[in-house]
C-alpha cells in the first residue's frame, strides 16, 4: 500500500545529510563544549559552526542565536524572559488570538503575576490588522509577540508592517517563526523583529533542537539557571548532536528554500484544486495567497475530522484533524474559532501539510481516496440527511 | 490519546445497522454538532420487542462504533430489557473505550433512551424513560 505522509506541521523526518552530520557527536566526538581540553574544543567548534549556519539562515549574527530544547521552550523563554527583564519599563504585552499555546499559556501565567495581556483578533483569513496592534500599544507596553505563520491555517502575517509600528513606538517585537522557518525565506533584518523562535524538527532537523534569536542589545531573564552556556542565558550542557543537526538543517534550508516554495506551492495547489473539484460543501481555511506553501487546511460540512483521519490512515495517508473530538478538551481549534469558522463545520477539518518527499502521484492518490471517504461518512451523517431534506422542501 | 481497541476499529470500519427505518416506531436524535457528535437512532417495535434498529451518526471513530454496538445490542430485546442497556455495557462490548471517548458511549445510551421515549410518546403512553444523569457533553477543562 502507498504511504503518504501529509503531516509535516507535526514533524518532519530528519534529512539523511542531517543524520550523517549528527552521528559522530553521539559517541566518538562526545565532549562537553564547556571543557578546555581537545574533546571539549571539538564539541565547542561543532556548536559554533551550527550557530553560524542557524544565524545565516535567518540573516542574524551567530551571537544572537540561543539554542533551546524546543520551539515551545524558545517561546516560553521569550515571553517570560522579556517580560521579567523589562518589568521596570512596563507591565503590558500584546499577542494575537491565534498564537500557539506555547505563547498563549505563558501569557496567561504572566497575567497571574501582574502583567496585562491584550490578544488582538484576526480577520476571516487569519490576518492581524497592524492598526489593531498600533491601537493596543500603550505607554506600559513592553513587547508584542505575533507569529510569523500560523501552524494550523498557514496564514503569513504582515510582520514588516507590525515591526514598523513597534519600532516607532519603542516596544520590542518577538515572532514565533516555528511554522515558517525552512519553508519560506525568513530574514530578521527584513522582518525587523527583535526576537524570533525557530525549531529544527519542523524543517528536517532533529527533535530537541530549536533556537531563540535575540537581537544584540535586547535583554532577557534566564529561565534555566546554573550554568554559563549560551552566554549565561540558558544553562544546561548543550545537546551537541541535536545542535549540529539543526545547523545542518539550516544550511540545507538556506540553499533550497526558494526551490521548496515553488515545488510545494505547485503540489499543494494540485491537492487543493483536486479536492475542491470532487467534494462539495468544502471550505479552504487561511489566506488565499499569504499562506505557507505546504499548508492545506480544509473543513468539510456534515462530516467529522477524526473519522476522516482514521479512514485515511487505513489507506496509508497520515494527516491531522482539527476536530473537537480528537482534542482532550472537546473544543475545536482556537484558530478556527478566531477566524469565524462555524463550530460544527470546524469539527470536519483536516490539516494536510506537505513536504519535499511528496510527489504528484502521492497527491493524486489522496485526491482519489478522500472523496469516497467523505461520501461514505456523509451517507452515515444525520446532519447531511437533514440538509438534503431541507433542500427538498425548498 | 489512547488507541482504540480492535473491536472499536472493527465497528468503525464496518459499522452494523447504518441507515434509516421508514415509519420507525421510535426515533431519537441526541448530541450537538458543536461538540463533534450527533446520533440518530431508529427502532422498529413488534409486540413489545425491538425487531430492528438502525442509526445515522456524525462523529468520531468512537461515536460511530458505539452507535453500531448499541444497535446490535438492542435488536431482539424487549423494551424493558432495552431500557436497562447502559453506556458501560456498550463500552464493555467494544472492549473498552479511551477515557476521553467515554462520552460517546453515554451518547449511545442517550440515543437509545431517546428513541424509546419517542416510542412511548407515539403510542400515547406515559414514558418511563429517564435520561442518563451524566451528560454526554460535559467538557473537560483544558
Amino acid at each position: 500500500m502507498r504511504k503518504v505522509y501529509l503531516d509535516h506541521a507535526a514533524t518532519t523526518p530528519v534529512h539523511p545529510k542531517v543524520l550523517e552530520a549528527m552521528l559522530p557527536y553521539f559517541s566518538g566526538k562526545f565532549g562537553n563544549p564547556s571543557n578546555l581540553h581537545d574533546m571539549g574544543r571539538e564539541a565547542k567548534n561543532a556548536i559554533d559552526e551550527a550557530r553560524g549556519k542557524t544565524a545565516a539562515l535567518i540573516n542574524a549574527k551567530p551571537e544572537e542565536i540561543h539554542f533551546t530544547s524546543s520551539g515551545s521552550e524558545a517561546n516560553n523563554f521569550a515571553l517570560k524572559g522579556l517580560a521579567q527583564a523589562y518589568s521596570q519599563k512596563g507591565k503590558h504585552i500584546i499577542v494575537s488570538q491565534i498564537e500557539h499555546f506555547s505563547i498563549l499559556h505563558p501569557a496567561k501565567t504572566l497575567e497571574k503575576s501582574g502583567f496585562t495581556v491584550t490578544a488582538v483578533p484576526t480577520d476571516k483569513t487569519g490576518l492581524v490588522d497592524p492598526r489593531d496592534v498600533a491601537k493596543a500599544i500603550t505607554k506600559d507596553t513592553i513587547f508584542v509577540s505575533i507569529m510569523h505563520a500560523n501552524n494550523e491555517i498557514g496564514t503569513i502575517q504582515q510582520i514588516e508592517e507590525i515591526a514598523k509600528i513597534t519600532k516607532e513606538k519603542g516596544v520590542l517585537f518577538h515572532t514565533d517563526a516555528v511554522a515558517s522557518v525552512g519553508w519560506v525565506p525568513v530574514d530578521v533584518q527584513a522582518l525587523g523583529v527583535d526576537a524570533l523562535s525557530l525549531s529544527g524538527h519542523q524543517f528536517y532537523g532533529p527533535k530537541g533542537s530549536a533556537a531563540l534569536f535575540l537581537r544584540k542589545g535586547v535583554r532577557i531573564k534566564p529561565q534555566i539557571e546554573g550554568g554559563v552556556q549560551e552566554e549565561g542565558r540558558r544553562a544546561g550542557t548543550e545537546n551537541v548532536p541535536a545542535i549540529v543537526g539543526l545547523g545542518k538543517a539550516a544550511e540545507l534550508a538556506a540553499a533550497e528554500v526558494r526551490n521548496r516554495v515553488s515545488y510545494l506551492t505547485a503540489l499543494r495547489d494540485r491537492l487543493q484544486k483536486g479536492l475542491a473539484e470532487k467534494i462539495d460543501h468544502i471550505v479552504i481555511n487561511g489566506h488565499p495567497s499569504r499562506r505557507l506553501p505546504n499548508n492545506l487546511n480544509v473543513s468539510m460540512w456534515f462530516v467529522e475530522g477524526e473519522s476522516m483521519l482514521l479512514f485515511l490512515n487505513m489507506a496509508g495517508i497520515s494527516v491531522s484533524s482539527g476536530s473537537a473530538c480528537t482534542s482532550r478538551s472537546l473544543k475545536s481549534s482556537h484558530v478556527l474559532t478566531c477566524i469565524g469558522t462555524d463550530a460544527a463545520v470546524a469539527n470536519g477539518t483536516l490539516l494536510m501539510t506537505l513536504g519535499m518527499g511528496n510527489t504528484d502521484e502521492d497527491i493524486d492518490y489522496v485526491i482519489e481516496k478522500l472523496p469516497p471517504i467523505v461520501k461514505r461518512l456523509r451517507e452515515m451523517s444525520p446532519l447531511y440527511e437533514d440538509m438534503i431534506k431541507q433542500e427538498q422542501v425548498r | 490519546m489512547e488507541q482504540y481497541s480492535s473491536k472499536v476499529m472493527e465497528h468503525f470500519a464496518q459499522p452494523h445497522n447504518v441507515g434509516e427505518i421508514e415509519n420507525a416506531d421510535g426515533v431519537g436524535t441526541v448530541g450537538n454538532p458543536v461538540c463533534g457528535d450527533v446520533m440518530r437512532l431508529y427502532i422498529k417495535v413488534d409486540n413489545n420487542r425491538i425487531t430492528d434498529a438502525k442509526f445515522k451518526t456524525f462523529g468520531c471513530g468512537a461515536a460511530i462504533a458505539t452507535s453500531s454496538m448499541v444497535t446490535d445490542l438492542v435488536k431482539g430485546k424487549t423494551i424493558d430489557e432495552a431500557l436497562k442497556i447502559s453506556n458501560a455495557a456498550v463500552a464493555e462490548a467494544l472492549g473498552g473505550l479511551p477515557k476521553v471517548k467515554m462520552h460517546c458511549s453515554v451518547l449511545a445510551e442517550e440515543a437509545l433512551k431517546s428513541a424509546l421515549d419517542d416510542y412511548y410518546k407515539k403510542k400515547g403512553l406515559t414514558s418511563p424513560v429517564r435520561m442518563p444523569a451524566e451528560s454526554g457533553h460535559e467538557h473537560e477543562m483544558e
